[in-house]
């Protein structure tokens, strides 16, 4: 498989073409917006934490397939997880993309997540795979400023 | 400092464009990305340099290494006179009426710093206006921006239709007895407008309001005449017109370089420097503080020996013949819009692709080999006025080729199936 088939995999592409929790969240305890302005990326994250569980989770916005498919597959993984859990995901996450995994062994416990492998294979794209997850850690952490990962 | 100029006398100008021979003084051009042939589509970011200019900076470093304007011995005298023989060449090369009104700089953006550092403090006062367009490139905004906030002033905005056309009658309207400067893009980077920039100083003149044309778009494009055109300053890039990076140009009048206080100090600005006071240097030296980039002025030099070669009329009707078959062939695929589609344009292309981010274009383009630019183009306020957040590049030189425009759309072509 090629550099770019690698980055492109089925599960972007399909979470691109129809992302999974993308709407408004009107009754969200958490509202965070992440934008990258260099490259126009930009998200807004809705949250409904309850005693530090992700009841539900929701994004609207703008951007390229990376970042899109990124938070697709992120609000589908984190939706009833602890804070804690999504923590520990966020920073297996950030090791995938930035190729900092221990072997094939290690990426077989991602799921879909593991679909984002090829980004660290693309230096200038990490930063479209992250935002999504900057901008939870944000919205746990209930901090209010504009996150970017630029 | 009088300088003997060694001018080459014109050589043979080659017309029609030779394609196969010019892409061949192109080292870089001949290389493999990712297994494809580079199609490289991002000159408006950068162009690519000749063999020849790679050449006369290494000569210069091999031969010629030295400190300017001081020493007295060979070498200094050497690297001066390749330096200062530069700065003959970009004077004739853009028709201005004497050597000491080029200023060396490291780029587009040092020349409007410049201006607005130096005759902006000096001349903008509280309640002045100072107009620039809609269209501007990031580099002529902000210095601007701060020179008016430091100083009380207001910027002004000349509006652009959909077409990404400078709306003349809305700047006509602009202009009033507090407007104290006009700061406008030759060329958009982001669009690829040709803007009448001589009418618009022509309007501005009436009022005695000096104006600067950003070429560094319109520079690799045409012949520029500042006399012709009666711009005040005129400021551009070596590296977009295949010439290094890190050294540019600030054309002014000499009346007004002549006027204004240095922009930065320290060597060989000064005639003397005593510690109760220091008399400045003539021009250009007053505005070229401290060791410039020489190697890069010797490249610049060079590159201009090269454009000589050619006519630059073949060259424009080559790149217009490009844009044209680019136009077409892009305005056929589905979803493609174009954006900037005004009628006098240099052969640069902006374009959206419904539901497809301009970075995957980007990503799945390179794929192959297809080099173009995404993202905003250090034009934020274009990107709002046409409400998308980013758009594809793709920029032409004389040395691309239809074959290369028929690569992008095939790229295109593959990055729709991919995404869709």
């Amino acid at each position: 498989m090629s550099a770019l088939n690698e980055l492109y995999q089925e599960v972007i592409l399909d979470h691109n073409k129809s992302p999974r929790n993308f709407r408004r969240m009107h009754d969200a305890n958490r509202k965070v917006e992440g934008y990258n302005p260099l490259c126009g990326d930009h998200f807004t994250l809705y949250l409904k934490v309850e005693n530090d569980i992700i009841k539900d989770i929701s994004f609207e916005g703008q951007g390229c397939a990376i970042s899109k498919a990124s938070a697709s597959v992120m609000s589908a993984t984190v939706k009833g997880k602890t804070k804690k859990e999504a923590e520990e995901l966020f920073k297996s996450f950030h090791n995938l993309v930035t190729g900092q995994l221990n072997g094939i062994a290690e990426l077989n416990t991602f799921g879909k997540l593991a679909a984002f492998s090829g980004v660290s294979e693309f230096p200038a794209r990490v930063k479209c795979a992250s935002l999504a997850w900057h901008t939870l850690k944000a919205a746990l952490e209930a901090k209010e400023e504009v996150v970017s990962t630029e | 400092m009088n300088i003997e100029s060694d001018i080459v006398a014109p050589q043979l100008i080659e017309k029609p464009v030779d394609l196969l021979r010019i892409r061949k003084d192109f080292p870089i051009l001949k290389q493999i990305i990712n297994g494809k042939p580079l199609v490289y589509l991002d000159n408006a970011a950068t162009s690519q340099k000749p063999q020849v200019v790679i050449d006369a900076m290494t000569k210069y470093y091999l031969e010629e290494n030295s400190n300017i304007h001081r020493g007295v011995h060979y070498l200094s005298d050497k690297a001066t006179q390749s330096y200062e023989a530069a700065r003959d060449k970009i004077q004739h090369y853009i028709h201005a009426a004497h050597r000491q009104e080029i200023i060396f700089v490291r780029s587009t953006t040092e020349g409007v710093n410049l201006v607005a550092s130096s005759y902006g403090r000096k001349n903008i006062r509280q309640g002045d206006e100072i107009i620039i367009s809609a269209m501007e490139h990031h580099s002529n905004i902000v210095p601007w921006q701060i020179l008016c906030e430091e100083k009380g002033a207001k910027l002004r905005i000349i509006p652009m239709n959909d077409d990404g056309e400078l709306l003349i009658d809305e700047y006509q309207r602009l202009l009033n007895p507090k407007t104290k400067f006009v700061s406008i893009v030759h060329v958009s980077n982001a669009l690829g407008t040709i803007n009448p920039v001589k009418e618009i100083i022509e309007r501005a003149h009436r009022y005695g309001i000096p104006v600067l044309v950003d070429g560094a778009q319109a520079i690799p494009h045409m012949t520029i005449d500042v006399r012709e055109l009666d711009c005040d300053f005129y400021a551009f890039s070596g590296h977009k017109m295949f010439g290094p990076t890190g050294v540019g140009v600030l054309y002014g009048k000499m009346h007004l370089l002549e006027a204004m206080p240095p922009y930065q100090s320290g060597g060989d600005m000064i005639k003397s420097v005593r510690f109760e006071k220091t008399i400045y240097n003539d021009l250009p030296n007053k505005f070229e503080a401290g060791t410039p980039n020489i190697a890069g002025g010797v490249g610049l030099g060079a590159t201009i020996d090269y454009l000589n070669r050619f006519d630059m009329t073949a060259v424009n009707t080559h790149e217009q013949e490009l844009l044209e078959y680019a136009t077409d062939a892009l305005s056929n695929i589905k979803g493609l819009r174009i954006i900037g589609t005004a009628k006098e344009k240099a052969s640069v292309i902006s374009f959206v692709l419904e539901g497809i981010h301009p970075h995957d274009i980007g990503t799945i383009l390179d794929d192959d080999g297809i080099a173009i630019r995404t993202g905003h183009h250090c034009a934020q306020p274009v990107m709002h006025r046409f409400g998308i957040p980013a758009t594809a590049r793709a920029s032409f030189a004389m040395y691309n080729t239809k074959e290369e425009v028929d690569a992008l759309v095939k790229g295109i072509d593959k990055v729709i199936e991919v995404l869709t």
